[in-house]
């Protein structure tokens, strides 16, 4: 009984301040913002996993010279190649950003709060390709005793160059415009290069060194699901997750489609 | 004679900014320095030399070196401005120091707005305008210009040649700088032919651009021989029209060949600022060829305005005769 007259008072404490317009932390969202995130039912979520693989024989990786920059040289010992292509010895392709493309509806949902971080080390992006979500910040960090500066190139969102003169730096940025893929580069030095699929979802995910991906907590539904490689280009698949299935797919990128 | 030397001295130093110039666009280091007027926040001349490393070292000595010649651009107008007759020759020193100041802030605002094609182009335009604005005035401050000279030639047909060429050239160089600024540079990849033919098989506005390009070189490079032709049959004892002229001629050929290097070697750094360097020689060989064709009517002019007779032999024997007479 006492828990039913507590319950009958915050459902009418709660229909006065909606009917108010009251409140703070718990107004609801004027007609100017998109509406509230609804959650994923977790009981019928389901998943895409899959592999990308790379077919043939791979193009060689181009050299980088270091020698512009001391600090860099110093950091990396030997010869120094691009990341373009991260292909393992069964054919297992690494940097391909696989995402859902289609599908989703008008579903929205929430931004994590926690920063994306790209760390430049050794004269590096570290990691090479990622995802990030619209408004979610993005972290960059320069981990290495020399200068950088971070330069990102979009098409269709705002274009802008920092400079991170000193070890440790940090700065962060957040993206207002879903863009998939956006590059980085260092103009200090030529050879570093980024890519950032920015989503308004978090399904999405890169191929790590064995080539798989995973892409979890989907709504039931038939989605297109798009893989791109910087050189590879883009391919797309159609796929219809059930309640709580693990769907298995693979893309697989060819030596001819790379220039 | 001083002032004529310390001008072929800023002539100089603008050929060496040219060169840094062309080497950050050669080199993609255009946005290697995010900040201006600042370098990474350090002032431009406190920023430690062992930072200036890949792009930074182009970028920074571009800016080093632009702020060096601004400055000798400064000394160079106030010179002008004390010690000069002409009244005309001293606004233009003061002109070469606005385009200076202008040219520094294009160079900045490309910078700040991600090296915009027109702002960068115009950057690279006006670079020309301030190299030929410094080479003038170390023409008309020489002792050949300013009456120690044999009396300067007055040909119609040198003038209308000579003055065509060199705006053939600027144009010509316009169209350098938006190929180079628009990433047009290898739009057509092999050279001498255009994708294997004469004329481009399909048509984009890079295509179109670089295509544009490479006819008119071939209408500058013609135009250059047929001044040079003009002047080596009627003025071939006039070393003050054959010299530049020679040397055009030969520039103009070593500029198609670099042009086509650069193509073929998909813009080689050496080769690509090369290209940029010597079309700039050769419309600075153009311009004196056509400054010296119209020597006759600014000589006109200045007995004109001082009530005196031409620059030259005649103005001497004025003035030793006034002396005389006195």
């Amino acid at each position: 009984m006492h828990v039913k007259t507590l319950s009958g008072f915050a459902l009418g404490l709660m229909f006065l301040t909606a009917a108010c317009g009251g409140g703070t932390e718990q107004a609801p969202a004027s007609n100017t913002e998109a509406p509230a995130a609804a959650p994923v039912d977790a009981a019928t979520a389901g998943s895409i996993t899959g592999k990308a693989m790379f077919e043939g024989t791979a193009p060689r990786n181009e050299p980088i010279k270091m020698a512009a920059d001391p600090v860099c040289v110093q950091q990396n010992k030997g010869a120094q190649m691009q990341e373009t292509y991260m292909v393992g010895s069964g054919g297992e392709l690494q940097n391909v950003f696989v995402y859902v493309k289609d599908g989703l509806g008008s579903r929205t949902f929430p931004v994590p709060t926690e920063p994306v971080t790209l760390d430049q080390q050794g004269c590096r992006y570290h990691p090479h390709v990622f995802g990030i979500m619209v408004g979610q910040p993005l972290s960059i960090v320069n981990g290495d005793p020399t200068l950088h500066n971070i330069h990102a190139t979009p098409k269709l969102n705002t274009e802008f160059n920092t400079g991170q003169p000193i070890q440790g730096m940090k700065t962060s940025h957040t993206f207002t415009t879903k863009e998939v893929m956006m590059p980085f580069k260092c103009d200090v030095h030529g050879w570093m290069n980024a890519y950032a699929g920015i989503l308004d979802h978090p399904y999405y995910a890169v191929s790590g060194p064995g080539g798989a991906f995973e892409i979890k907590n989907l709504p039931p539904g038939t989605y297109t699901i798009e893989a791109w490689h910087e050189k590879g280009g883009s391919q797309t698949q159609m796929v219809t997750v059930g309640p709580k299935e693990a769907k298995d797919i693979a893309f697989t990128f060819k030596a001819a489609a790379t220039n | 004679m001083w002032l004529h030397r310390y001008a072929v001295f800023v002539a100089a130093c603008t050929i060496l900014l040219i060169v840094a110039g062309g080497l950050v666009t050669s080199t993609a280091s255009g946005l290697s320095v995010p900040d201006w007027p600042t370098t990474y926040g350090w002032s431009m001349f406190t920023f430690p030399l062992d930072k200036m490393v890949g792009g930074i070292f182009y970028e920074h000595a571009h800016r080093l070196i632009a702020s060096s010649v601004g400055m000798l651009t400064i000394a160079l107008a106030v010179w002008l401005w004390l010690a000069e007759r002409q009244p005309w020759l001293r606004r233009l020193g003061v002109v070469a120091l606005g385009a200076v100041c202008a040219q520094g802030l294009l160079g900045g605002l490309t910078v700040l707005f991600f090296l915009p094609a027109p702002v960068s182009i115009a950057h690279a335009g006006l670079a020309q305008i301030f190299f030929c604005l410094v080479l003038s005035i170390a023409l008309f401050t020489s002792r050949s210009w300013q009456g120690a000279g044999p009396r300067a030639v007055d040909d119609r047909v040198l003038r209308i040649l000579a003055s065509a060429t060199t705006a053939a050239i600027y144009a010509q160089i316009l169209i350098g700088a938006a190929m180079r600024h628009t990433g047009a540079g290898l739009a057509i990849p092999d050279f001498p032919l255009v994708f294997g033919g004469v004329v481009p098989p399909e048509w984009t506005a890079r295509i179109a651009l670089h295509y544009a390009h490479r006819v008119a070189a071939l209408i500058v490079a013609s135009a250059i021989l047929a001044t040079a032709g003009h002047i080596w049959y009627h003025y071939w004892s006039r070393p003050e029209l054959t010299r530049p002229a020679t040397i055009g001629a030969l520039l103009v050929l070593a500029q198609i060949t670099l042009g086509g290097l650069t193509v073929l070697s998909g813009r080689a750094v050496s080769i690509n600022t090369a290209h940029v360097v010597t079309g700039a020689l050769v419309l600075a060989t153009s311009l004196v060829v056509s400054l010296r064709s119209w020597r006759v009517r600014f000589a006109s002019r200045e007995s004109t305005i001082a009530g005196e007779l031409p620059f030259g032999r005649d103005l001497r024997e004025k003035r030793s005769s006034v002396g005389a007479r006195a």
